[in-house]
């Protein structure tokens, strides 16, 4: 296979594509504001995705994702109306997201269920928590300094400080799914799980540790989410978890597991939020926002599809 | 390291932090308040200046497709076109606290004069809105408003406080001031929604009212299916129920449409602030005697007039200054920036047809 045709390489070729007409297009675009904002607002996705590609990749899915991070936000708000303190409080919230993880983890690993299926499950459990936390309710009056870290710039950069820690959270990810034993044996189970098992890896192990990961970053997404907002709810996040998995899928992820890399989501993250900036920034209602998403991400799961068909035809061979 | 010894050391570090105190509630709110940064306190308004032409401004409603929010939005656009300016109506299709930021670094990135906002939650909008204040854009809140230190002007579509307390009075005359009574609210996040109720409850204060007892709180979230759901939740929970009040237009004509087909109508009175053409129907087949309601359509029409005097500099915001809102007349601010439109409007069977949004 040639690397020009990989998909991920080509959602980044779009990307520069859709970056590039931007700038020149659309004024207000490409000035610095409106990149570190634009790239601030994907920050919670971002991270998300990180821990849910490694799901993706090892055949298994995380829908709670999005319920998680609205209930560290109410737990964040409930306990800091309380009196507590945010130091406390942003280790705690992240402890409770891994429980959550775990829970999802051993529904999967020890009794043998879907992970959508579970996951679908604890989607509207851990959101329900979440209401019985904090009900409806705002809580705000957070400490400045702390939402400053979630809003403002790595000082003399254009990035905002959450984006700052997904860009070295990915390398981290990055080198661990693409260059150490660990990150092939992800690949392993999701090509083929009984052989993984069978080949020594310790398949259920590895999948519980996804889940517990999966739940304490969309926990750590939801601290980030409520200081940037300076507004504790129970419904913050709500439906984001689709947003995380079509940039999972858009980059080049298959669902069925095995196979996609990091670089791809990463792209297909930016290629997500780019485009939402744009066409708001366009005028382009809301409707047509969320049609032009959905096409894109139809096109992105069928386009390897078609190829994997049409490839073998035009070669010549069966 | 092993899940269960990264547990342990998250755990330790959580039960150090908590020892060595750190930032509280406590100690933010005693720490002074940041001054607001404020580009326009500075200026000195001219209540002589005229008012500018091609003034660029946008709507920014709660969430777009919602029938009132289109009237009032549509009101302010055709005033704007009485003072030869541009304006416009962007928003979320979802009335969440977040969906808002996007819109309004957008509108900042566009350059417009004056934003115009219907907050869905006064702090989420906040930073937003003061780095389009940095930017020298002027930001007028209307309908729900945004925390005071990030909006140069509230207009109020009526004093809250006689919004909520005129809505106990309508109910209380027709059930004769006595039975449980519940409210039907929309998000429950929503600041208008919320004062209101206060207000509504400290009338229901009054020994007056004391034959009256607000029994519950229930919020539709401003979605014509839950709010339907949640009357009829209502209905079945409290059997005595003998009134409801609905402040929301998307609640109100929900709880008549779900009373209308009950077994409960004619049996309980239900009121609110609602539209004319959303509550005609309910108001002809007698399943909704009176309900209230500023004009929405004044509501936009100030809100673009007042935007307009402040990009203009007739007026920067403060206290007891003074500008002309075209048909509507001049107006003062009142305290905390705030514009009032005026007393909430009865409408009944003998006024309704007179309306017509």
């Amino acid at each position: 296979m040639t690397r020009v045709l990989r998909w991920d390489v080509l959602v980044g070729a779009l990307l520069v594509a859709v970056f590039a007409a931007g700038s020149l297009a659309v004024p207000g675009f490409a000035t610095t504001g409106n990149l570190s904002f634009a790239l601030g607002d994907l920050g919670e996705i971002a991270l998300i995705a990180l821990a849910m590609t490694l799901l993706v990749v090892a055949a298994e899915v995380d829908l709670s994702v999005a319920s998680v991070l609205g209930l560290s936000s109410a737990l964040v708000g409930a306990l800091w109306d309380g009196g507590m303190a945010i130091e406390t409080i942003i280790p705690l919230v992240v402890l409770a997201g891994a429980g959550c993880g775990l829970v999802n983890g051993l529904l999967v690993t020890r009794l043998g269920l879907p992970s959508l299926a579970v996951t679908i499950g604890t989607l509207a459990l851990y959101r329900g928590l979440a209401y019985v936390v904090l009900g409806d309710k705002a809580v705000a009056q957070f400490p400045p300094a702390y939402t400053a870290l979630a809003v403002d710039d790595v000082p003399g950069t254009p990035v905002p400080y959450p984006v700052a820690l997904f860009v070295l959270l990915a390398a981290v990810t990055g080198v661990v799914l693409h260059a150490t034993g660990f990150g092939r044996a992800l690949y392993a189970i999701g090509a083929q799980e009984q052989a993984a098992f069978f080949a020594g890896i310790r398949v259920k192990r590895i999948k519980l540790l996804l889940f517990v990961l999966s739940g304490a970053v969309a926990a750590f997404a939801g601290v980030i989410f409520t200081l940037r907002y300076g507004s504790a709810r129970a419904d913050n996040g709500l439906g984001i978890e689709l947003a995380v998995i079509a940039a999972v899928l858009l980059g080049g992820v298959d669902f069925d597991g095995g196979k996609g890399t990091l670089g791809g989501v990463i792209a297909g993250v930016l290629l997500i939020g780019l485009l939402r900036n744009l066409l708001m920034l366009g005028d382009v209602s809301t409707e047509i926002q969320s049609i032009v998403t959905g096409l894109l991400l139809i096109v992105s799961v069928l386009t390897p599809r078609l190829v994997s068909l049409v490839r073998p035809a035009l070669k010549g061979t069966p | 390291m092993t899940p269960m010894r990264l547990t342990a050391a998250v755990t330790l570090l959580a039960l150090a932090a908590a020892a060595c105190g750190g930032t509280t509630k406590s100690s933010v709110t005693s720490a002074p308040a940041p001054a607001p940064a404020s580009s326009s306190a500075a200026a000195k308004a001219d209540p002589n200046a005229a008012l500018k032409e091609g003034i660029k401004l946008a709507f920014l409603p709660k969430q777009i497709n919602n029938p009132y929010e289109t009237i009032v939005d549509n009101a302010g656009i055709e005033a704007a076109k009485e003072y030869k300016g541009e304006a416009k109506e962007v928003g979320p299709s979802d009335a969440s606290a977040s969906s808002q930021i996007s819109y309004i670094n957008t509108l900042t990135q566009q350059g417009h004069d004056a934003i115009l906002i219907a907050a869905n939650d006064a702090n989420a909008v906040c930073g937003p809105l003061q780095q389009a204040r940095a930017k020298g854009i002027k930001v007028v809140s209307y309908d729900s408003d945004a925390a005071p230190e990030c909006r140069d002007l509230f207009i109020n579509q009526a004093s809250s406080e006689e919004v909520g307390r005129s809505q106990v009075r309508l109910l209380a005359d027709m059930i004769g001031k006595k039975g449980e009574i519940a409210i039907l609210s929309a998000t429950a996040n929503a600041t208008n929604q919320n004062t209101w109720i206060k207000y509504m409850k400290d009338e229901l204060t009054k020994p007056d009212y004391k034959d009256m007892k607000l029994v519950k709180v229930a919020y539709g979230d401003d979605d014509d299916q839950k709010s339907f759901t949640e009357t009829q939740g209502l209905l079945q929970a409290y059997p005595n129920l003998k009134g409801i009040i609905s402040p929301t237009t998307v609640g109100v004509s929900a709880a008549a449409r779900y009373i209308s087909g009950s077994k409960y109508k004619g049996k309980i009175t239900l009121t609110g602030l609602g539209t004319p053409n959303q509550m005609r129907q309910f108001v002809k087949d007698g399943t909704v005697e009176k309900f209230a309601l500023w004009n929405p359509k004044d509501l936009g029409y100030l809100a673009s007039y007042a935007a307009a005097a402040l990009v203009s500099g007739q007026i920067t915001g403060a206290q007891g200054e003074t500008f002309k809102a075209g048909k509507l007349g001049e107006r003062t601010i009142g305290a905390n920036g705030e514009v009032i439109l005026g007393p909430p409007f009865t409408f009944d069977a003998a006024n309704i047809d007179q309306f017509d949004f």
